[in-house]
């Protein structure tokens, strides 16, 4: 299966046509119905975060590979004013909009693989992938 | 899209049937509270049934609809959250506390009931 699809975050609508693709990959790949849920989640999270820091970013929805296993591979990309403390974002209950603070964290809990990369003034990049059981 | 607010005595229902996105969700926090206003209720039940995902800020705006009707007095009940929904909150960090829930539509009911008489 080679599935790449990717959405552009721009407005709000963004958010929910990223997060619809990313709920239709991983049905499609056998994820169960939970797996699905944080899945759509994480892609939300993500979404919200280059909608509210941002002019605009890119959610990239992907397969990934390994032996024996395949995942869905979620990269956020955005060209934003980046993250000035990444151990403060990645803090439970940190929030630097008026959210719940549960963004990052949050993310990285939901899914099996959590890779950020940042640069002040330069942007974020943000990798995270859910292995099918 | 607009979320149906139905009426039933001296209580709304809603059954949430569409994908929340922010706008709708906010623009459901304000038609609530103005129908709440409206009609004197008391007793409101939002079922979730058909939401298959919530994240940290749809999880916000509905605890503050639920804080927003208590400050004008009406009890708020959610009912009928996915199993799924549930893990992914909880596993996320977010907690909708003091706020009531049941499982489903018949015992939100109930649970309203309850708490107006008692």
């Amino acid at each position: 299966m080679r599935v790449q699809s990717s959405v552009e975050i721009g407005t709000e609508w963004g958010i929910v046509s990223a997060r619809q693709a990313g709920r239709e990959l991983s049905k499609e790949m056998g994820f169960n119905n939970v797996d699905q849920a944080r899945i759509a989640t994480a892609i939300s999270e993500l979404a919200r975060n280059i909608y509210l820091y941002t002019d605009n970013g890119v959610i990239d929805l992907d397969v990934a590979e390994k032996a024996y296993s395949k995942g869905v591979k979620i990269v956020a990309r955005d060209v934003g004013p980046g993250i000035e403390n990444l151990r403060d974002a990645m803090t439970d209950g940190y929030s630097s909009s008026n959210g719940l603070g549960a963004g990052l964290p949050g993310v990285k809990r939901l899914m099996d693989e959590f890779d950020i990369e940042s640069e002040p003034g330069k942007g974020t990049i943000i990798t995270v992938i859910k292995w099918l059981r | 899209m607009k979320i149906p607010i139905l009426k039933l005595g001296k209580y709304l229902l809603i059954s949430v049937q569409v994908e929340l996105d922010d706008q709708t969700a906010l623009q459901f926090q304000e038609d609530l509270l103005n129908q709440i206003h409206k009609e004197g209720s008391e007793g409101i039940v939002v079922d979730l049934t058909s939401v298959e995902m919530i994240d940290s800020y749809i999880a916000k705006v509905i605890g503050d609809v639920v804080d927003m009707s208590n400050l004008m007095g009406a009890k708020v009940v959610l009912t009928g959250i996915q199993p799924s929904v549930a893990i992914t909150l909880v596993e996320m960090g977010v907690t909708l506390t003091d706020v009531p829930t049941a499982l489903n539509l018949e015992q939100g009911l109930e649970k309203l009931q309850e708490e107006l008489e008692g």
